[in-house]
């Protein structure tokens, strides 16, 4: 009775989805202001019944009910309680339905949060969102039931939850990427709603920039889980594979990012109008796209779960509505946007422009490798290929020292113009610093000379050093000045010594890391790097649905010692196989070991890993993430609330389109 | 030329080349490396080219998995269960869902004596994915 309770609600989210896109819509055409109201009770409708609708699935998998096909085929009963709640996110049907929850929760927010916008603007956005909440609700309901019984007769027990995802790190990085993945939709109908009502100016900049940031921060977040994720529970210490999957993610961060600073432009100075709202479209069409790979297993991917065609099908014909709608309507508006703002030479501009073209050049670049395969496969017909990590490497890498070097210069200019000397004052001694400590340290440090890690070092301390000395400048040099500067620059500060701090741990733990394969049998030693590791012993411990073979190593040097507990893991539903790495966790280094396998002579092979300041890599992008939480909380943002009151004046006078 | 018309051209041909340089460049490196795939009865026939980086893949043959006796490396042989096989040789540690009687997906050199010396061996996640290279080799039993 309860899955069926879901069904009915899922299939009430389409229609209110469906009212929402259409009601006030007409509303805005025709000035009838209560149509145009319409739009939020229709959105806290739609969130109401998709919040019902993803609670009686969690019912029938906390319940064990292996009736409902979906909580058979991905539950168990011996599933610990906080995994059936995941498991619900932990296949196909079941992540669709929480991307629709998620979708129906940000126009929700926007509805509520974005109330003081003029009512022809904000009804319109929230239509968008109701025809976006339709085509995902009709995509679940038609392609991917998570309510379809397994009648006349039910299996007694499930087949169980993927063991890869019976983890911590699984049951928020999926809902984390996409927060940020939907959250995108709402800079997307905010671009699309000024293109209807022909409003692209400051104002919509404005209004469109916090809620981009937020989804910009959630997709952060979540790519940074992602890549913890595979590196502890994949067992092969690697934390970024250039495989589609993340790609599918990735794409959309960088044209997010992009967006991010030209929607910076578009409010402050009036410029980059029609670049802005391309890339409100395109960072919205690349989730679905990522979602469109994801989902319909065109790519041969590490991360491929299984897929089917058909649904693949559906998403790419909503894509293309999508990308061609939207297309089309740019088309049709764009001779109205009218920019008529002059930089010249070196400004911040121009360097906010480097950073766009980087970025979207990134983009392509990744999109081109990602794709690559299935061109390929047309062209010579059914010629299969894949594209390497050096590939990505090779082309990526340049581009993020030129978008290092612009980033340390930004900050520091002005809008409109600013001198080449004025610059050299401020940051000359910073650059000369950052050259010879960047040289030095890691030569110091380590030991050995590489250039690649003297380059990463001078670039991430040169972004470093002109934030600090922007920072130093804009508070006086006080710390009472720290609390003058406005969220928005600190969050700006903050996320790019962010992406420093994850610049220096990609270039060292790419190129300090040290790996070994070796067999050990019991009490055998072997050293890597300073490391001495010694197999004790293996025992057979039993966890709650799993046995597992838990080795016990000791690690010795560095003026420590302690022992590690890799463990391999055989589930009991299903049987599979699972390594469950053992990790040293520390701020200058992590020390790895995971079971290979067992050896006749009773040793075993064990993969062991040292590997510098890989957490960096994280934490640098948890800082970008905190950064760009930090800039929605502007006040500027909120100061637009205190003048609700004309808003509302202003949206009864304005002309329709 | 108008001064103005003439600084705007120069930026455009200055613009244009860097896009050019740019792609090709990509296109290079992009070249330089693709894995081109082979299934079992093109490794045996000769088709598939004996030194550059590679990929190859099939089902793992039954009973065929060897560990060496003082070493890491491991040897299997790849079927299609259509009469062509080749080895694998691989010194690393083998994804756990690596199985016997499964797919795989290997990167790495065909040897000049028919052995594909490997350096990666594809995991997956799922028991039930069959990458799009191996549709179709299933066994026929």
């Amino acid at each position: 009775m309860i899955p069926e309770l879901g069904h009915f609600a899922l299939i009430l989210v389409f229609v209110l989805a469906l009212a929402l896109g259409l009601v006030p819509l007409i509303g805005a055409a025709r000035g009838n202001s209560t149509w145009m109201r319409a739009a939020f009770s229709l959105s806290a409708g739609m969130a109401v019944f998709a919040a019902v609708a993803f609670a009686c699935l969690e019912y029938a998998f906390v319940t064990d009910d292996f009736s409902v096909r979906y909580a058979a085929t991905n539950s168990n009963s011996l599933l610990p309680i906080y995994y059936k709640v995941a498991a619900v996110w932990g296949a196909h049907e079941g992540s669709f339905l929480l991307w629709i929850l998620i979708m129906t929760l940000w126009t929700l927010a926007v509805a509520t949060f974005s109330r003081h916008l003029p009512l022809t603007m904000i009804s319109r956005v929230l239509a968008v969102m109701g025809w976006l909440t339709a085509g995902f609700a009709a995509f679940s309901l038609f392609t991917s039931n998570p309510f379809d019984r397994a009648l006349p007769i039910p299996p007694a027990e499930g087949s169980d939850l993927n063991p890869l995802l019976q983890d911590f790190g699984l049951t928020i990085h999926p809902p984390m990427l996409y927060v940020g993945y939907v959250g995108f939709s709402v800079a997307f109908a905010f671009a699309l709603a000024a293109l209807m009502t022909g409003r692209l100016d400051a104002a919509w900049a404005r209004w469109s920039r916090p809620w981009t940031n937020a989804a910009w921060a959630f997709l952060t977040t979540g790519i940074a889980l992602g890549s913890w994720w595979a590196y502890y529970e994949l067992g092969w210490g690697g934390w970024w594979f250039w495989d589609p999957v993340e790609n599918a993610s990735f794409m959309p961060w960088l044209m997010g990012t992009a967006l991010v600073h030209s929607l910076a432009v578009t409010e402050k100075r009036g410029a980059f109008k029609s670049w802005t709202v391309l890339l409100a479209i395109g960072t919205f069409s690349l989730s679905l796209l990522g979602a469109f790979i994801v989902r319909s297993g065109v790519l041969t991917s590490v991360h491929a779960f299984a897929v089917d065609p058909e649904r693949g099908l559906f998403i790419l014909a909503f894509l293309v509505i999508v990308v061609g709608g939207s297309l089309t309507l740019y088309a049709v508006r764009v001779p109205l946007i009218r920019s008529r703002v002059h930089f010249s030479g070196l400004s911040r501009e121009v360097l906010l422009l480097v950073n766009n073209v980087v970025l979207v050049v990134a983009m392509s670049v990744v999109l081109l490798g990602t794709l690559y395969p299935l061109a390929y496969e047309a062209i010579t017909d059914g010629g299969k290929i894949s594209v390497g990590p050096p590939y990505f490497n090779a082309v990526f890498i340049p581009l993020m020292a030129v978008l290092s070097l612009a980033l340390g210069i930004g900050p520091s200019t002005r809008w409109k113009r600013t001198s080449v000397m004025y610059l050299v004052r401020k940051l000359g001694a910073v650059f000369a610093a950052s050259v010879v400590i960047g040289v030095a340290l890691p030569l110091v440090v380590i030991g050995i000379f590489k250039w690649q890690v003297a380059a990463g070092s001078v670039l991430a301390l040169w972004i470093v050093g002109t934030h600090v000395e922007d920072l130093w400048q804009q508070s006086g040099g006080r710390l009472a000045g720290l609390r003058r500067l406005s969220a928005g620059y600190l969050g700006m500060t903050l996320a790019h010594l962010g992406f420093a701090v994850t610049l220096i741990g990609i270039v060292i733990t790419s190129h300090l890391s040290v790996e070994r394969d070796v067999r050990l049998t019991n009490g055998a030693s072997t050293t890597l790097g300073a490391l001495t590791f010694t197999l004790l012993a293996v025992d057979r411990v039993s966890g709650p649905n799993y046995l597992a073979d838990r080795g016990t190593v000791r690690v010795q040097g560095q003026g420590a010692a302690y022992e590690m507990f890799p463990e391999k893991r055989r589930y009991l539903s299903g049987g599979n196989v699972m390594t469950e790495a053992a990790i040293d966790a520390g701020v200058t280094r992590d020390v790895y070991v995971a079971m290979g396998e067992p050896l006749d002579d009773g040793g075993w092979t064990l993969r062991l890993h040292y590997k510098p300041l890989v957490r960096w890599v994280w934490v640098g992008a948890l800082l970008m993430a905190l950064g760009g939480v930090t800039a929605v909380t502007d006040v500027r943002y909120r100061r637009l609330r205190v003048r609700r009151d004309s808003a509302v004046a202003t949206a009864a006078t304005e002309p329709s389109a | 030329m108008h001064p103005i018309r003439r600084k705007r051209l120069i930026a455009v041909v200055f613009l244009l080349a860097g896009v050019a340089v740019t792609v090709m460049l990509v296109m290079r490196a992009l070249n330089e490396n693709i894995n081109l795939f082979y299934p079992p009865a093109e490794v045996v026939s000769g088709k598939a080219p004996v030194g550059p980086r590679i990929r190859a893949g099939g089902m793992v043959k039954d009973g065929s998995l060897q560990r060496a006796p003082d070493s890491i490396e491991v040897r299997f042989v790849v079927t299609d269960y259509q009469g062509a096989d080749f080895t694998v040789v691989y010194a690393g540690i083998l994804p756990d869902l690596f199985r016997e009687g499964k797919g795989v997906l290997a990167t790495g050199h065909l040897g000049r004596d028919g052995v594909f010396a490997a350096d990666e061996v594809l995991a997956k996640h799922d028991e039930n994915y069959m990458p799009p290279e191996l549709k179709g080799m299933q066994k026929q039993s």
